[in-house]
């Protein structure tokens, strides 16, 4: 059966023979149109913006505005500007990233994106562009009632400096995102993420100066990407705990890698594992 | 020899695959060929192997024994992804955005994709283009992923199970739909553990039992060798006495009933009436689908193509 005017016929056959080669313009586009809708997806979900999006505002309300308006110095408000940044760049990573993640793969709908042309690029690059920007307006609110509301006051490379160490955050906790997102499998997901992200936030100095914490807690610090991605951000305003920022910069970068490599461990252990349940 | 050749070549095939999921034997020594231009139906009970067959015609699974091949590609080639679409069983896709942003995202994957505005009238989604996926009934849901698959206006279409947990309506809607399909000359990889369903819409079909595949024909064919009667009722014979008399494919005990599965059940009744002046709580009744792949699998033989 050849189809007459009226059934359309499978236009495919047409194709022409390197069609599955993607133009620069198609595959810009893609990535486009998957970081959209990443982004409006997660935006229209109460569960992530809420605790995402307003805790490190009404944080900062509370211990930089209303609290810091009482104190003798600035001190305090511009320190956890800084921290709460951290604190806002932290939660789109590995809530939008890691739960995300684990759920799209529990529902199949990553196995169905799989079976399409769809570049494999496209798909994380739309998560890390949806924490970017979710981070973004949140270091943007945090700025805005710091420079408005708290009085903070920095050099003007200072808060340009400090946006930018902000949201270079992204890199490594999307990188840990993904490696919960791959091991995690579903609703757990995002307990898992709650276990990481509040004892890490805390333990980090990103709700009180880990400078009050005993040693043994601080020595624990060391250990966590969140504390040195603080320490780059408060070397901005000098009120970090001294350490060079090699140091920072070489863990963060350590740790990075070694995420990415559970993560792909995580993933081919999955391959295996969830392709029992089909059949 | 060289005569023109009239039966048109595989578009896909499955070559003496064999797969395991660690001990479990999924798939034994499978052989299946998808024709131009047919809906295929892959019929074959829970578990038979049949979504593992079609993962690997996917590409989503590697192949560990034997060889896949899709338009003289590997299954997972960006050449042949374009030219495919896939239905699968999966609990779904973001709750969160509507239909049209769905539709949008999958035709942006392709080269030549269908008009949004065809495919959600194809779909039967006119009116529901501006809702939620999260906010819509199994049925539309269904109709969603229909639509998804068909983004790309492709060739060759594979549709896992696709009317698993709809109702009647929806059922046969989405009926209505695939056999429009083939009015557009596509080829169509249906999977189903429903007898109806393959009759309502294959060309062919192939039966798969425990990963093999047990039978192969027109529907009508698969019909006629599955036409087995569950005869039931309290008798003193026993169950090995039953299953040595013609036309008995299998007997055994169930609580104080004997279930006797054959294909000549007014002889089987005639006989064990004879045989037993005491037998009670007589029924007959048409065999159930699993009874009726328990029948195929005892015949034992391959299906002619």
């Amino acid at each position: 059966m050849t189809g007459g005017a009226a059934t359309a016929s499978a236009g495919a056959s047409m194709l022409a023979r390197d069609a599955h080669r993607l133009t620069p313009a198609r595959r810009f586009r893609i990535y486009l149109l998957e970081a959209r809708f990443q982004f409006v997806e997660v935006l229209r979900e109460p569960m992530f913006a809420i605790p995402t999006l307003a805790f490190p505002l009404i944080f900062y309300l509370f211990f930089g505005v209303i609290m810091g308006a009482r104190g003798v110095s600035l001190a305090v408000p511009t320190y956890v500007l800084a921290t709460y940044g951290v604190f806002g760049v932290l939660g789109p990573a590995l809530f939008g990233f890691g739960a995300g993640l684990a759920n799209e793969r529990d529902t199949g709908v990553l196995l169905l994106k799989q079976t399409t042309p769809m570049p494999a690029g496209a798909y994380l690059f739309a998560k890390v562009m949806a924490a970017l920007i979710f981070g973004a307006v949140v270091v943007a609110a945090l700025f805005l009632m710091a420079a408005h509301a708290a009085g903070v006051a920095l050099y003007r490379w200072q808060w340009f400096a400090l946006a930018g160490v902000l949201l270079a955050g992204v890199i490594p906790f999307c990188a840990l995102g993904l490696a919960i997102g791959a091991w995690a499998r579903g609703r757990s997901a995002v307990a898992v993420v709650n276990l990481v992200f509040l004892p890490m936030a805390m333990l980090s100095g990103l709700w009180l100066p880990i400078y009050m914490f005993p040693d043994v807690m601080q020595d624990i610090a060391l250990a966590l990407p969140a504390y040195h991605h603080a320490q780059l951000a408060l070397k901005v305003i000098a009120m970090d705990a001294g350490q060079p920022v090699p140091m920072h910069l070489a863990v963060l970068a350590a740790e990075t890698l070694a995420f990415l490599a559970v993560a792909a461990l995580g993933f081919r252990r999955a391959d295996s594992f969830s392709m029992r349940r089909i059949r | 020899m060289q005569a023109a050749v009239t039966h048109s070549p595989a578009l896909a095939s499955l070559s003496r695959v064999t797969h395991r999921y660690g001990p479990v034997l999924a798939l034994d020594d499978l052989d299946l060929e998808v024709r131009r231009g047919e809906v295929l139906g892959v019929l074959g009970p829970n578990g038979a192997g049949k979504t593992t067959a079609i993962s690997l015609l996917l590409g989503s699974l590697q192949v560990q024994e034997g060889a896949a091949r899709v338009f003289g590609f590997a299954p997972g080639a960006p050449e042949v992804r374009v030219r495919r679409g896939a239905m699968l069983q999966i609990s779904g896709i973001s709750a969160n955005l509507t239909v049209r942003e769905h539709i949008e995202l999958f035709r942006a994957y392709y080269p030549a994709p269908i008009a949004a505005a065809r495919l959600l009238a194809m779909a039967g989604l006119e009116d529901l283009a501006r809702r939620r996926y999260g906010k819509l009934s199994g049925g539309q849901k269904q109709r969603v992923m229909f639509a998804l698959a068909l983004a790309g206006d492709p060739e060759l279409l594979f549709l896992d199970e696709p009317t698993t947990g709809l109702d009647v309506d929806a059922r046969h809607r989405l009926w209505s739909e695939i056999r429009a399909l083939r009015e557009s000359g596509r080829t169509t990889v249906l999977t189903t553990h429903n007898l109806d369903e393959a009759d309502a819409l294959a060309d062919r079909v192939v039966v798969i039992h425990n990963g093999r595949r047990i039978a192969e024909g027109t529907p009508a064919e698969i019909k006629s060798r599955t036409a087995g009667r569950l005869v039931r009722c309290v008798t003193r014979i026993a169950p090995d006495e039953v299953a040595n008399l013609p036309g008995v494919v299998e007997a055994r005990t169930r609580g104080q009933h004997l279930e006797a599965l054959t294909t000549r059940p007014e002889d089987l009744v005639r006989e064990l009436l004879a045989r037993d002046e005491a037998l009670a709580d007589l029924t007959v009744v048409a065999a159930g689908l699993e009874e009726a792949f328990l029948a195929l699998t005892r015949d034992g033989k391959e299906g002619a193509a």
